[in-house]
């Protein structure tokens, strides 16, 4: 087993899996469904059980896996499951649940389109279910959205850190272009499993039984019965949400500079408007990108300060109905800078001609109105 | 330099194969590589098609409204990136079971007998190979030997005394492409 970092063709599928085994996840629980199974067949046949002792177990449903994740995480351990979307619609009662008892995990969801079973071609149509909690109650999970294949491998140890540093349960958010496609990637080099005592020491709320004599048990759980409690124990969460808003926002800008045209998609979408958007510049026309990297936290911010900073209109791009839209709405919400959307559904990924098209009919309703 | 390539064929043809060691040979020549295929029933026959962008610089989209060169199989594959393929681009195409050759003027067209070159050789399992061949006369984007290495690396171990009779194949692809 190579110890060292290595460049490899890869999958985005199978990037997440050998980063997984790379930075130290104790355990993957799974379930296959296109277009995502490469993350558990890579698994099973790199067989980390009899290297790092990653733990792999193909669950007997997506319900399964992610009750296991609530188990494994409940302990402390650095765990992780992986599904596409009707697999993780199915998710989304023990992701409350985990928010709820500030349980870390990370869940990797490679969209295809729906809704409900759908198709099993690339979307983006969980963007509302994963940055509006997607289960009951108060809560928000961070989204990651990768948009190569290196970042694919680049964020599954970034979830961890980010799951565990603020306890809570972190998603992934790729689609069947990203993980299906190959790159060029740069695997990081491996990173040993935590110890006990490491687990101890970084998770003293771990219900794991370390050092049961000097603490007493520990009892992980959504339930609070007292109202009162049960407010307190929200607070404190939405609490923790304003930290994440203010410290964890990620997102990319290219040649918003100068522009006057901005461009904001994530993931997949984001590719295929930067091949727009360089055509547009080779014409002269003065376009932008800006990339969230983070879902939630949305970057709201760093949207106002470039319609502040003379925008003429804004173009987002989706691979759904609209629904990141709104977001950007709400940034742009003290202008009257145009905000529209151009998307395509059911498995049918937008091109870069058509997103230019769409960027001309943004250009003359602006001027029209 | 940046090549945006299609290969398209029926499922089972070697498309996705071929594309795989065209984009492996340009990773270990140093370029930035993507592998974009259509994936799930098609593998399983129908129709099959993948995108390969190899270039200097980094890529940005993996999804192409247009081509430099289409690889078309069989005659929906050609009708289908005909009209994609880029002013002063061109097409190879197969011509076994073509009956609605190309018909642009303001691209290139080429044809590989490459079918029927597999079959008299009695080397049907390369028939991908012969393709890549053509392809790689017509625009040397990677070097012969590092195809060769490519297969070597994605071949497990039990195929690789193949290895011999791929690169006769890729050789003689060369041969057989012309133009028109």
């Amino acid at each position: 087993m190579a110890q060292e970092s290595e460049i490899v063709l890869l999958k985005g599928n199978e990037a997440i899996a050998h980063a997984a085994i790379r930075c130290g996840c104790d355990a993957y629980f799974g379930y296959p469904i296109t277009p995502q199974s490469e993350v558990l067949e890579t698994l099973a046949a790199e067989q980390p059980w009899t290297t790092t002792g990653m733990v792999v177990v193909q669950a007997e449903s997506e319900v399964a896996a992610i009750n296991m994740l609530y188990g494994g995480g409940g302990t402390g351990k650095r765990v992780m499951t992986s599904s596409s979307s009707p697999g993780v619609a199915l998710m989304q009662e023990c992701i409350a649940y985990m928010a709820g008892a500030e349980v870390p995990g990370l869940i990797v969801n490679v969209q295809r389109g729906g809704p409900g079973l759908g198709t099993i071609q690339p979307s983006q149509g969980d963007y509302n279910q994963s940055t509006r909690g997607g289960g009951n109650g108060d809560y928000n999970v961070i989204v990651l959205a990768p948009y190569s294949v290196q970042e694919m491998a680049d964020f599954v140890d970034k979830a961890f850190d980010l799951a565990f540093k603020y306890r809570t349960p972190v998603i992934i958010l790729s689609d069947g272009i990203i993980g299906q496609m190959m790159e060029r990637v740069t695997l990081p080099p491996f990173k040993p499993r935590r110890t006990d005592e490491e687990i101890q020491r970084e998770c003293p709320w771990a219900a794991n039984g370390l050092g049961l004599k000097e603490r007493g048990p520990q009892v992980v759980t959504s339930l609070e019965l007292d109202p009162s409690e049960m407010e307190k124990r929200n607070r404190t969460l939405q609490e923790k949400y304003a930290r994440i808003e203010t410290a964890e926002v990620r997102y990319e800008e290219t040649h918003t500079d100068d522009a006057e045209w901005l461009i904001v998609a994530f993931g997949s979408a984001a590719r295929i408007s930067a091949k727009a958007m360089e055509v547009a510049r080779e014409k002269g026309e003065r376009v932008g990108l800006l990339r969230p990297i983070t879902l939630w936290p949305f970057p709201e911010k760093e949207i106002a300060r470039l319609v502040r900073q003379g925008i003429k209109g804004i173009l987002v791009v989706e691979i759904n109905a609209g629904q990141m839209v709104y977001d950007v709405r709400l940034a742009a919400r003290h202008t009257n800078v145009p905000v529209t959307q151009f998307g395509r559904m059911g498995g049918i990924v937008p091109d870069p001609d058509e997103i230019l098209a769409a960027l001309q009919n943004l250009k003359n309703e602006a001027q029209d109105a | 330099m940046k090549h945006e390539i299609i290969i398209a064929g029926f499922g089972g043809q070697g498309v996705l194969s071929m594309g795989k060691i065209l984009a492996y040979a340009g990773l270990m020549e140093g370029k930035e590589v993507t592998w974009m295929p259509a994936y799930g029933p098609e593998q399983r026959g129908g129709t099959a098609n993948v995108t390969v962008i190899l270039s200097d610089e980094p890529i940005s989209s993996p999804v192409l409204s247009k081509y430099d060169t289409a690889i078309c199989l069989n005659q929906p594959s050609l009708d289908k990136f005909q009209p994609r393929v880029k002013v002063g681009g061109d097409i190879i195409y197969d011509s076994f079971g073509i009956q609605d050759k190309p018909s642009r003027t303001d691209i290139s067209t080429y044809h590989t007998p490459a079918m029927e070159t597999a079959a008299e050789m009695q080397m049907m399992k390369c028939f991908n190979m012969f393709v890549l061949g053509g392809l790689l006369k017509l625009h040397p984007i990677v070097q012969v030997e590092t195809v060769i290495k490519a297969l070597k690396k994605t071949l497990p171990e039990r195929h690789w005394h193949l290895l011999p009779t791929n690169e006769k194949a890729i050789l003689r692809g060369m041969d057989i492409i012309e133009k028109g």
